[in-house]
């Protein structure tokens, strides 16, 4: 793991802000307790159903209520001046919550690990099977420029660097330390058991802008990351196996209905 | 092209929608000649099925002429006769290897979504939820169909289309659910629910040689229409089920049980008899008693084979009788591939003729009518199936 410990480059990626602890916290437990519940609850919905009026929205509310609850810490209450906080909560101020956001995925793929191995290593296969990847260039032997579209319609391009590839067994790689977010990765590639082909093994960490917001943010979008990360692992396995991956796009669908009931 | 849609509880429509096209290299468009409504199809259409959208089209029931084929569909031609089995397989992972064709991993787009329920995706399905893919179906004049060099199965002339049309589903589903019951010479099944999926599992324990079957069900209809096999019946609506077989056994219990019933959802359950149940005091109150007296009827080291579909959570399903009595629980998608040669040799050779249960011929526009009838069994429906 040690490439994915290599990743955090001291480079300063967030807001220049010093960091404390954390932000004040002026919300009581209970309620508290709630905001994280509703938020957790809205992202759940957004991430669960492909087609919610207003996913964008909601996912930032989500965020947010799910911020507000795990850090205590309510703007509106900050701008009004008040809160629903009694002082004993100051002293469960997180100190040193968790940095890093850790996502780890695996699927088996049946396939020899040398074939699953060179066609990862061909980078130019990730649009392919990484729902987020718009292209990747290659730049020279371990360098390559990638470009990717956030959920939100956001274009993210960034640089990354292969720190180790072992033919067969594992391509570990580093974001360039300018990357908005800075992020490293290991793929690794084993024989399954039985003839089955190849587990392949996904890890990548994340290192989120140094802010608070950033942090928890990271956090609550760690999840849906990772479902995104299950995803890709699964169109991977489906373009090795079937030769494509299953999609309904397109298809046809009676919307809006054309003709009244018969 | 026309098409059956979905809208919602009750509600079902005839749409005009725009025609299927090739989506990847693997795919045909099928022009569709013959088409049916499975029981199955009323879990969609009493709105008990998560994950279905408005304007969905259903049917996974279904053949045609093949009239486009993908770069990579190289054993079908243009004008090919074809059946198309109900799961979407790809034909090359794991369980297709397997021949376990209904646990596909590659088929279902929305993988993810039936992972977060079952633990695990399995394969994508024609027309029934987004859960299972939000393929559309084949209650239309065409439709597209994924890894057509893996499933359709091609008809040689002279075989009407009505004779092997149930090659998609409801055949091979009797027909597993006998096979699961690893039927030995001299042995007794008994089989819960009399709906065409009940009545293919009836002649396939004969075909498959147990010496008796005992048909349970209470529509005097579709009670002949089993003892028309040479079953022997049991009308739950006039006597005590597992008392009745005890009796019916000399005391030991049918040496295989088979519910053709199922619970809810995403079902394969016999046609009439979801809809029947429903209806009745039995099953209303608990939607699981087939498989629970299933279990308790059963003989000592005996097979509970279970065809009928359930799929989320049952209450009080006495595991304590099928633990004690040593039970060995079987069930299951049907894994439709495995079936199609073997079955439409069967019907060639005229041991199987599965027309006996059309009830209903009806155009395709008359869909939404037909589901109205087959819902409420209406004019004795059994089985309807629609033209296009």
């Amino acid at each position: 793991m040690t490439p994915i410990e290599d990743a955090s480059d001291a480079e300063d990626v967030g807001a220049g802000e010093t960091f404390h602890a954390g932000p004040e916290v002026n919300v009581g437990g209970f309620e508290r307790g709630a905001s994280l519940t509703m938020g957790v609850a809205l992202l759940a919905l957004v991430l669960s159903r492909r087609r919610v009026r207003g996913a964008f929205t909601l996912s930032l509310l989500g965020a947010y209520l799910s911020w507000r609850g795990a850090t205590g810490h309510c703007a509106l209450y900050e701008a009004l001046d008040t809160g629903s906080a009694g002082d004993e909560e100051e002293g469960r101020l997180a100190a040193g919550a968790h940095d890093d956001v850790s996502i780890e995925a695996a699927a088996t793929i049946a396939q020899p690990p040398d074939q699953v191995y060179a066609f990862f290593r061909r980078l130019e296969n990730a649009p392919r099977f990484m729902a987020l990847i718009e292209a990747v260039q290659v730049i020279d032997a371990t360098r390559s420029r990638w470009v990717a579209r956030t959920p939100t319609g956001q274009i993210l391009d960034w640089k990354a660097e292969i720190i180790e590839d072992r033919p067969g067994e594992l391509i570990a790689w580093r974001s360039d330390p300018g990357a908005l977010v800075h992020h490293a990765g290991a793929v690794r590639f084993r024989p399954a058991p039985g003839g089955r082909g190849t587990e392949v093994r996904l890890d990548v960490e994340y290192d989120p802008p140094a802010s608070a917001l950033g942090r928890t943010l990271a956090r609550l979008l760690g999840s849906a990351t990772e479902h995104r990360v299950e995803e890709d692992l699964r169109r991977l396995k489906q373009l090795l196996e079937a030769g494509e991956t299953a999609t309904t796009r397109g298809q046809p669908r009676c919307s809006p209905p054309s003709l009244p009931p018969a | 092209m026309r098409a059956n849609c979905w809208f919602g509880k009750h509600d079902v429509r005839l749409c005009e929608v725009p025609e299927p096209q090739l989506l990847s290299p693997r795919d045909a468009i099928v022009r569709v000649t013959l088409t049916a409504i499975c029981g199955s199809d009323l879990h969609l259409y009493d709105g008990h099925v998560p994950g279905m959208q408005e304007g969905d089209i259903l049917g996974h029931e279904f053949m045609g002429e093949v009239v486009s084929v993908g770069s990579g569909v190289e054993n079908l031609r243009l004008g090919d006769r074809v059946v198309v089995p109900f799961p979407i397989s790809c034909g090359r992972c794991f369980y297709c290897r397997r021949e376990q064709w209904s646990l596909c991993d590659n088929s279902n787009p929305n993988a993810g979504l039936a992972a977060a329920v079952y633990g695990f995706s399995c394969a994508g399905l024609f027309g029934y939820s987004h859960m299972m893919g939000g393929y559309a179906g084949g209650q239309a004049e065409m439709v597209r169909v994924p890894f057509a060099d893996v499933g359709p199965l091609k008809i040689p002339a002279g075989l009407r289309d009505e004779q092997v049309l149930f090659l998609s589903d409801i055949l091979p589903t009797g027909y597993m659910a006998a096979e699961n019951c690893q039927i030995q010479h001299g042995d007794v099944v008994a089989v819960w629910g009399c709906g065409p999926v009940g009545q293919f599992a009836v002649r396939s324990a004969r075909l498959l040689g147990a010496e008796q079957v005992i048909a349970i069900d209470r529509e005097p209809a579709r009670l002949s229409m089993a003892a028309a096999a040479g079953a022997d019946v049991i009308d739950f609506s006039a006597e005590h089920v597992t008392e009745r077989l005890t009796e019916m056994t000399g005391g030991r219990g049918p040496d295989a049980c088979i519910d053709c019933v199922g619970l809810e959802a995403y079902g394969r359950s016999p046609e009439d008899l979801y809809d029947r149940a429903r209806t009745t005091l039995m099953l209303a109150t608990d939607r699981s008693t087939a498989l629970r007296q299933a279990v308790k009827a059963c003989r000592k080291g005996g097979v509970v084979s279970i065809a009928g579909v359930y799929g989320g959570v049952v209450d009080r399903l006495p595991l304590g009788a099928a633990f004690a009595k040593g039970l060995t629980l079987k069930m299951g998608q049907t894994h439709v591939q495995r079936y199609l040669r073997p079955l439409l040799k069967r019907i060639e050779d005229g041991t199987i003729d599965p027309t006996f249960v059309i009830t209903h011929r009806v155009p395709l526009e008359f869909a939404p009518e037909a589901f109205d009838m087959f819902k409420h069994k209406r004019d004795g429906c059994v089985k309807i199936v629609l033209t296009p």
